[in-house]
């Protein structure tokens, strides 16, 4: 089963910086112990564009999807065999990123 | 024909969690295990008054699920190939070892009553599934409307299938976390039914105490081992030992000091105050209390005297300041307060009570503690105006009958 673990970010009460040693050493321990798919940091919102071409023409806009005062600021997929191994794995990562984590299922096919 | 309804009925409160959680770890899906053991429970309506009660009602009510939900999954998989439904028809699984702690009733409870559902969902989850009550009485049990609480349920379990929430045992060390869980679940079940909260309902809920309380033997029964557990189990048949002191003929809540003691179930409260000793025992072993035994102990503290004068309140006062060092939460300070009250004296408890303001001023436990030391120390009108506000905030018809009689009865 793969989950889609989301690492949020909030304007008003960001978590501290300098994370990524331990973030890289706990990513480590995820490909170790076979959890990991992928990972990847995301730029900031405001690089974000949205596009809709649902109309008659496509429509660019600048920003994210929604304004909020918490946005994505990067994710995992994580293959795990249930909900308890990955929320005791994002339980760890809130911890590392000094962050919220979301965990939200891939349809199962 | 009366014999036949009444095993049927028995069957239901004793075999019902017992079937849907076999049906459960067999074929793994929520949806199938309750719906085929509520067709198994319609055979055996429509069947024992005809063949007789069969000998063991359980293994037969198990057996005919079992069945009901293989017609079940080959109705709807048609189409699937044949290796995956034989998988199904066949339990070739030998029945897993059930040690002290392993048991199918105990899985189905921590997936429930899994923290990553909502409260809500957990409590309708856990009635439904393990107390076997119907949408319609969970609905009416906590006033919401049926369309509401199917569609929590349905939201429930289509989380634990998507997001695959595991039907087994939590590992040893998350147990005592998921624990807690599960008794916050059955202890909100029970406090509804012990001070139902709506102008519509009874103001004492029977079923839900008693589901509650019957929930809370079988985790017990499960985990004997557990102070919490057994702490939370005492607490509530100490509390439900005065049930049927606590409303009057005339339908008020009836408070502690004004109860008929004579009424309270004597059996109740020996089984209670046999748990708490044993909790005591383990205290003194060194094992340190958590929060629902030190208010199982209070309420041994209150349930052991015949006479309301003879309460030992240095005792309650000592057990509440135990209890503060582990939960700081306003409502206790405030319930400390109303035992200070008793032992230091109305101004000293009315001083801790007005310190409790700006978190307390929505609740109407608040203004009416307020609104009884102010009587006790002669201040009628102040006492008024917080009776005035306890009755607007409160939800229970039993109790606001109670507060307005109090309210009254100022000069």
């Amino acid at each position: 089963m793969q989950y889609l673990v989301s690492v949020i970010d909030d304007r008003t009460n960001p978590g501290s910086t300098d994370r990524e040693p331990a973030i890289s050493a706990f990513n480590e321990r995820l490909i170790a112990e076979g959890y990991w798919v992928f990972a990847g940091g995301l730029a900031d919102t405001g690089a974000a564009t949205v596009i809709d071409n649902r109309g008659e023409q496509a429509v660019f806009s600048d920003g994210p999807f929604v304004e909020s005062k918490e946005y994505l600021a990067g994710v995992w997929v994580w293959e795990a065999p249930d909900l308890d191994v990955a929320l005791k794995l994002a339980t760890e990562a809130s911890k590392i990123c000094d962050r919220k984590i979301e965990v939200r299922p891939f349809l199962a096919e | 024909m009366v014999d036949v309804e009444e095993a049927v009925t028995r069957a239901h409160h004793d075999e019902w969690a017992r079937v849907v959680a076999a049906l459960t770890r067999r074929f793994g899906d929520l949806d199938i295990a309750e719906e085929a053991a509520a067709e198994a429970f319609a055979t055996a309506v429509e069947r024992w008054p005809a063949d007789g009660v069969p000998p063991n009602p359980g293994a037969w009510l198990t057996t005919t699920a079992n069945r009901k939900a293989i017609d079940r999954i080959r109705r709807e998989n048609k189409r699937d190939d044949k290796q995956k439904e034989a998988r199904m028809v066949y339990d070739d699984d030998p029945p897993e070892p059930l040690g002290a702690i392993d048991d199918d009733r105990l899985r189905l409870i921590f997936t429930c009553c899994h923290p990553a559902l909502a409260m809500h969902a957990r409590v309708a989850l856990t009635l439904r599934m393990l107390g076997g009550l119907t949408v319609p009485e969970i609905a009416r049990a906590f006033l919401v409307t049926e369309t509401t609480l199917e569609q929590r349920i349905t939201r429930a379990k289509a989380k634990i299938k998507a997001a695959r929430i595991p039907y087994r045992m939590p590992a040893a060390e998350d147990l005592p976390a998921r624990v807690t869980g599960v008794l916050a679940v059955l202890y909100l079940v029970f406090n509804e039914g012990y001070l139902a909260s709506g102008p519509g309902t009874d103001p004492v809920r029977h079923d839900l105490t008693a589901e509650a309380i019957r929930l809370t033997r079988l985790i017990r029964a499960l985990l004997p081992q557990d102070g919490e557990v057994a702490g939370l189990l005492a607490l509530m048949l100490l509390t439900e030992a005065r049930r049927t002191a606590r409303v009057s003929a005339g339908g008020e809540l009836v408070t502690l000091d004004e109860q008929d003691r004579g009424a309270w179930d004597a059996a109740l409260i020996a089984e209670g105050h046999r748990l708490v000793r044993e909790r005591l025992a383990a205290a003194a072993a060194g094992i340190a209390p958590g929060r629902y035994q030190i208010l199982a102990a209070i309420n041994a503290v209150h349930t052991s005297v015949r006479d309301i004068r003879d309460t030992d309140w240095a005792q309650v006062v000592a057990l509440y300041d135990q209890l503060v060092r582990l939960d700081p939460s306003p409502i206790i300070a405030l319930n400390r307060a109303i035992a200070v009250a008793e032992l230091d004296g109305p101004e000293v408890a009315l001083a801790a009570v007005d310190r409790l303001a700006d978190t307390l001023a929505g609740y109407h436990a608040y203004h009416a503690t307020r609104a009884d030391l102010l009587r006790r120390l002669g201040q009628s009108q102040q006492s008024r105006a917080a009776y005035d506000k306890a009755i607007e905030l409160a939800g229970n018809t039993a109790e606001t009958a109670s507060l307005a009689r109090r309210r009254d009865q100022l000069r």
